[in-house]
């Protein structure tokens, strides 16, 4: 075995330099991606950001303007054949065949994978309705669907087979809070199994619960990427202080290296990245003789750190 | 193609006619063209005057000696027209149809394969192509069996057969027909490939029909007519002599492989490269 295949070992997917351009402008720019394996990777940004298109090029449906996608070590989309039958995918919403029933439609893109067993094909597609509580609608055709019925169905088709990487684009897209619950729990699931779980979406609060993993895109560009914890460590820290001495107290601050302001509602706010621990800051103010009467150090919470990244949380980027 | 997946390859096939004929789109067409003939024969059946021979359509004088020329004058009214129409809006659907559900999205990430699936695609209209020659037959032997004699049938050589070779003539005609249209089906399918509206390839496909139709018609092109791939669609005719003459049907069957050489190529030349972005 190469080098190469042992570091695909723990790599699902990598990207280096994956840009894609429509016309003069870049949709996803010099995009560096590491998916570990049996991670559960959020992929954010607000709408418009690039991850769909990002998507289509790990899934081979658009070819890259410049750099490489590589899925299980297999540059996409050269190694489509080989890759994607190991891969279930959810792009862009749910798509049917709106004549056909659930069940039909399963099997009809069952049918179309090249591996997939001819023998255990029903058997596949009623434990996939099962598996996303659509045994009931089996036989409805799919314009009777609700949106959030589709929705199943499209993550119905994406567990077809036995998949060692699922790619789900805003699973959680019309559904309610119960069957968003629900899509949590079946990642969950399908993460405890081994499966790598590649999960779009533009709300954190939707993903940041099962994430392992993740990375935040702005208009194409990634502005940041790894665990969790990692993420939450870039935060800013920052402490509020409530005193009536704001003048003695921010000179304590100063000799802390600390740069005070006093903030619109009376308090002292300051930057504390790389600052002394909490305790100690106080244990100086007060053997300063500063009336420290409240005292707060938090970190920014990962959602603070993703809107603070992407800009306003809901705006499209352009 | 390993024997495997051409076998996973056939099911894809059998599953894309599943797709088509579960349609009621496709039904409503192959209706459709039934009637033609049978109206036909029922406006010749109840008319106080036979049809003057030499006018109108081809054969249309001939209805009221044998039913059996209801199908004929049936493929040779709806030629022109009618099953392009129809050919155009399945052929134009193909990929622009699925790319339009957003279903090609799936199709290709199951992975279908695109040279498959386009493939798989064409042989479904060619299917379609032949469904609607033979709807045509159809709709025409059951209005002619019903309103009209159907007994020796009288053939432009002068010789005369029975009911079942007249039968037999017909269901050749309908395979003239379904040939004749295999280019277009080739047309529909690159216009397929080039939009994700299937409207506008269903509308491109019938709109090149009519104007190699208007081209044929004109005699200062006539070093062009040759090259046209409805330069041979009226030459059903052939198919019914005695003994059969098989020129047009050769000549006709080279000119559509040719067609379906060009535009195949071209449509795998775009599918293969195209951003799937719908």
């Amino acid at each position: 075995m190469s080098s190469a295949t042992d570091g695909d070992l723990q790599t699902a997917v990598r990207t280096s330099g994956l840009t894609k351009r429509f016309g003069r402008h870049a949709a996803v720019d010099s995009l560096d991606l590491v998916v570990p394996r049996g991670a559960v990777f959020g992929f954010l940004g607000p709408n418009g950001s690039g991850k769909t298109t990002t998507i289509r090029m790990l899934l081979g449906l658009v070819s890259p303007s410049e750099g490489h996608a590589e899925v299980f070590g297999e540059e996409m989309p050269e190694h489509i054949a080989s890759v994607l039958p190991r891969v279930g995918a959810l792009v862009e919403g749910p798509a049917f065949y709106p004549f056909l029933t659930g069940e039909a439609n399963l099997l009809r893109l069952d049918t179309a994978d090249l591996r997939a067993p001819r023998s255990t094909r029903h058997q596949r597609v009623a434990a996939a309705l099962d598996r996303v509580g659509l045994s009931h609608a089996a036989h409805k055709k799919v314009h009777a669907y609700s949106l959030g019925m589709k929705q199943r169905l499209g993550l119905a088709a994406a567990l077809l087979a036995p998949r060692e990487l699922l790619v789900l684009d805003e699973p959680t897209n019309g559904l309610d809070p119960q069957g968003t619950r629900e899509v949590r729990g079946l990642i969950r699931d399908l993460a405890r199994d081994g499966t790598t779980v590649f999960v779009s979406s533009h709300l954190l609060a939707e993903v940041e619960q099962i994430c392992t993993h993740a990375a935040v895109l702005r208009a194409g560009r990634l502005v940041a990427q790894g665990t969790l914890e990692e993420l939450r460590g870039s935060a800013r820290h920052r402490i509020e202080l409530r005193t009536p001495d704001s003048e003695r107290a921010m000179e304590v601050l100063r000799q802390l290296g600390l740069q005070a302001e006093s903030s619109k509602s009376g308090m002292l706010v300051a930057e504390a990245n790389g600052a002394p621990p909490a305790e100690d800051i106080v244990a100086a103010l007060v053997s300063a003789g500063v009336r420290v009467r409240g005292f707060a150090a938090d970190a920014a919470s990962l959602e603070e750190r993703f809107v603070e990244l992407t800009g306003e949380g809901f705006d499209v980027a352009d | 193609m390993s024997p495997i997946s051409g076998l996973a390859s056939s099911r894809l096939f059998l599953s894309e006619l599943s797709v088509l004929f579960r349609r009621w789109r496709t039904w409503a067409m192959l209706v459709a063209l039934a009637a033609v003939p049978v109206l036909i024969a029922l406006a010749v059946r109840f008319s106080p005057n036979r049809p003057p021979s030499g006018r109108g359509p081809a054969f249309l004088d001939q209805i009221t000696h044998n039913g059996f020329f209801a199908g004929v004058v049936g493929l040779v009214v709806s030629t022109p027209l009618f099953l392009p129409l129809t050919v155009g809006v399945v052929s134009g659907d193909t990929i622009a149809g699925e790319a339009n559900l957003g279903t090609l999205r799936y199709l290709l990430v199951a992975p279908a394969g695109r040279v498959r699936l386009l493939v798989v695609k064409y042989l479904a209209a060619v299917v379609f192509c032949l469904a609607a020659a033979l709807a045509v037959v159809v709709g025409g032997t059951v209005a002619g069996a019903a309103l009209f004699p159907l007994g020796q049938a009288t053939l432009l050589s002068g010789d005369t057969i029975g009911p079942g070779e007249a039968f037999g003539r017909l269901l050749l005609m309908s395979l003239y027909v379904a040939v004749s249209l295999l280019g277009l089906s080739a047309i529909g399918l690159f216009a397929s490939t080039m939009t994700s509206v299937p409207v506008g390839a269903m509308a491109a496909t019938v709109v090149l029909a009519v104007v190699s139709q208007v081209l044929d018609a004109l005699d200062q092109l006539d070093w062009l007519h040759p090259w046209l791939f409805s330069d041979h669609w009226l030459g059903l005719a052939d198919l019914l002599r005695e003994p059969i003459s098989w020129t047009s049907f050769g000549e006709n069957a080279l000119l559509q492989l040719g067609y379906l050489a060009l535009f195949g190529a071209l449509a795998y030349g775009r599918f293969t490269t195209k951003d799937i972005l719908s």
